[in-house]
């Protein structure tokens, strides 16, 4: 089941006029923001399908944006994004897509600053619930509603079962959990939704294991 | 877990509680929190929508200029005490446009399930608010009788215009209300899925079609006929008229139809109304600039 608690249904509180075109795409900027671990200085946006058709309309834009900036759904300034954007510096490209997307609300982030770039692929699948589609070019599904742990690593065996560990070692229970890799024997994705809030130390551990390169924890 | 509508008035009845109950237990379970803090997530829920109508009545106006000012016309004209209708019913609609006035205006509001179909449910709450004088706790309870026939909805077919046309969005918050409405007023768990299957029947096909991309028109308007939609819808399942096609199976009929549906009729702005000389002409003049076109 896609919606699983009532307040995905009676919420969220939001700015509108969209629940998937404005609260939606805030919350798809935010995460990419979350797992950039820092407010990039810059953003290249494409929108696909709805998205593209009517984004100025429902201010997906000014929505995205928003998030980039770590505003909630029901943040005022973010109708004021763009302009808060541009005086913090942050150079930002929209471009309309014409591919059509598997989903009709798919928004693709790049981010970036010096020191490093991400790159996801949301979905607003409506009511403002989204689901995190592709990361790094790496396919996933998150669906940004739990604690998350993404572990970037060598695809090698034994790995999964090491960061399991640590996780057990927490008392920390896997809700969801995924594992996608580009090439066998090459970099690989762990995604890995809990049900308990993630401490430091627990990623400090995870990030000191055998082959594995990075580990972000995206929390709700 | 209940997955469709049967399953619900089911856990309903045979436990003699509210379908309110039902969907409140149910999250406890899921979720973890105390009863206390799902019930003081629902109550901030609820005061948003009470600002929003109060905002909405006080009169606003969207940045298009498309929108605004309908609410506070509809509650004069009720004042004058010559309307055709009813006074309860015009309320309703009334403080669902107020809603989604306050809503394409950029202003706050929650989603029910969707921002463009915000209206419906807090609509018919506070209209019927003045003729049953429910407590608070009823009124928290009227949201949460709501959320479970959404709940349904969201994960038996859709709640998005994009993915399912207006009538999942709209659609699916008249047949909320619908049975919260029932719910409210007395009337079985039975007779709330039998006020749903009714309300959704008649939704059934619509598509969406906003003007220029914005969240206004047709959407305000069709949050208006939603809540006049849900009253009715209501009044004839508390008369005891049921319906021949069951809650679940319209629900799934509004699925395939929407599965159906040409993508210019799902909020892309390419069909239907925006797709008008009028709403084609309203669209060049509010974004006159052309866009960052890419092949």
């Amino acid at each position: 089941m896609k919606y699983k608690s009532v307040f995905d249904i009676i919420g969220p509180i939001m700015i509108g006029p969209s629940s998937s075109h404005t609260a939606g795409a805030a919350r798809i900027g935010r995460v990419a923001r979350s797992l950039f671990g820092r407010q990039p200085k810059w953003a290249h946006i494409s929108f696909y399908g709805s998205f593209a058709q009517t984004y100025k309309g429902h201010g997906t834009d000014v929505a995205i944006v928003g998030g980039l900036l770590d505003f909630d759904t029901f943040d005022e300034r973010i109708k004021s994004s763009l302009d808060i954007a541009r005086q913090e510096g942050m150079e930002i490209v929209f471009y309309e897509e014409d591919a059509v997307p598997t989903h009709p609300n798919t928004a693709r982030v790049r981010i970036g600053d010096e020191q490093g770039e991400l790159e996801l692929v949301g979905i607003s699948i409506g009511g403002g619930k989204i689901e995190i589609t592709e990361l790094n070019g790496f396919e996933l599904k998150l669906s940004g509603h739990h604690p998350a742990i993404l572990v970037v690593h060598n695809d090698r065996y034994g790995t999964i079962a090491s960061v399991a560990n640590v996780l057990a070692k927490y008392a920390i229970n896997i809700g969801h959990m995924e594992v996608s890799r580009k090439e066998k024997g090459k970099e690989a994705l762990m995604t890995i939704e809990v049900d308990q809030p993630i401490d430091p130390a627990v990623i400090e551990e995870l990030s000191q294991l055998p082959h594995i390169i990075q580990v972000t924890k995206i929390v709700e | 877990m209940f997955r469709n509508v049967a399953e619900l008035v089911q856990l309903a009845e045979s436990q003699n509680i509210k379908i309110a109950e039902v969907m409140i237990r149910q999250e406890i379970e899921i979720t973890g929190k105390s009863r206390e803090e799902i019930f003081s997530q629902m109550d901030r829920n609820l005061q948003v929508m009470e600002q929003a109508v109060m905002k909405g009545l006080a009169g606003v106006s969207s940045y298009s200029g498309l929108t605004g000012g309908d609410a506070v016309l509809l509650q004069n004209y009720i004042k004058q005490g010559r309307f055709l209708s009813g006074e309860t019913i015009l309320d309703a609609v009334s403080k669902a446009v107020a809603t989604n006035e306050v809503n394409a205006a950029m202003g706050t509001i929650c989603a029910t399930p969707t921002a463009g179909s915000a209206g419906v449910v807090p609509g018919t709450l506070f209209a019927v608010k003045e003729k049953l004088h429910p407590t608070r706790e009823e009124m928290i309870e009227y949201l949460f009788t709501a959320g479970a026939f959404g709940f349904v909805v969201a994960n038996n077919a859709s709640i998005s215009g994009a993915a399912g046309g207006c009538q999942a969005e709209v659609g699916s918050a008249t047949g909320m209300a619908a049975a919260a409405l029932v719910e409210m007023a007395g009337g079985t768990p039975s007779q709330a899925a039998e006020a749903m299957a009714i309300a959704l029947k008649n939704m059934l096909g619509l598509v969406c079609d906003p003007v220029a991309g914005l969240v206004e028109v047709p959407c305000v308007k069709r949050n208006a006929m939603g809540a006049a939609n849900a009253m009715v819808a209501a009044d004839m399942a508390l008369a005891g008229i049921k319906s021949r096609i069951p809650c679940d199976e319209v629900i799934d009929a509004m699925y395939r139809i929407g599965e159906t549906m040409p993508t210019a009729l799902k909020e892309t702005a390419q069909g239907g109304l925006a797709a008008t000389p009028t709403g084609r002409a309203l669209a060049a003049k509010i974004f006159g600039v052309p866009t960052n076109h890419r092949e």
